[in-house]
């Protein structure tokens, strides 16, 4: 069973509840998946240990029901201090 | 024993592999054939870099298939191990190749060109 990028989205939103998740369905099947996860929890991590964080959100799918999920992280842009 | 006791388990063969290389890369095929579209990525990267490095086609080898997931703690292949060192998966490694940081990596791991 894949897993849908709505099962996707949850479980991260789950683990990393202040990560905004940005799905793009590369092959319009609802399996083969680019996410892209933005969370402050990234800050001050390696891009590995970015990784592993949404992995472990994952629950161990990865490399299972989702084989072909293409992942980026990154760390909210800087709010401007005015705002 | 059993005759095959005389090989290192695969924890100690994939030790072995990523230590006899400055650069190997895990992947499902062969560099020329790469058999699924996220090994293809990680070798057009490689070779955009012109590094050499050693290929494992896990295809061929159930146990490192296996064994190297448990050995990196990492869930997915490919897997690209720089000095030893294991870097990341293909997501990573472009994540890297963009910022520049792969290339940088390379250089300061003394890592000779392809040719």
């Amino acid at each position: 069973m894949p897993m849908s990028g709505s099962a996707i989205e949850a479980a991260i939103r789950a683990a990393i509840p202040d990560a905004t998740v940005t799905l793009t369905d590369l092959a319009g099947d609802d399996d083969h998946w680019a996410a892209h996860v933005v969370s402050p929890a990234f800050s001050g991590l390696s891009r590995l240990r970015q990784h592993r964080l949404v992995y472990e959100a994952l629950g161990g799918q990865m490399g299972g029901a989702l084989h072909a999920l293409q992942l980026t992280t990154s760390v909210p842009a800087v709010q401007e201090v005015s705002s | 024993m059993t005759a095959d006791s005389q090989y290192p388990d695969v924890t100690g063969r994939i030790d072995a592999l990523v230590k006899a290389h400055d650069v190997v890369l895990f992947m499902k095929g062969t560099p020329l054939f790469p058999q699924c579209g996220f090994s293809s990525r990680a070798i057009a990267i490689l070779e955009h870099l012109d590094v050499g490095f050693h290929a494992v086609d896990v295809l061929q080898d159930q146990e490192v298939r296996q064994g190297i997931k448990a050995y990196s703690d990492w869930p997915t292949i490919p897997q690209l191990y720089v000095k030893g060192e294991f870097v990341g998966g293909s997501d990573i490694m472009m994540e890297m190749f963009e910022a520049g940081e792969l290339q940088a990596l390379m250089a300061d791991s003394g890592v000779a060109a392809a040719r």
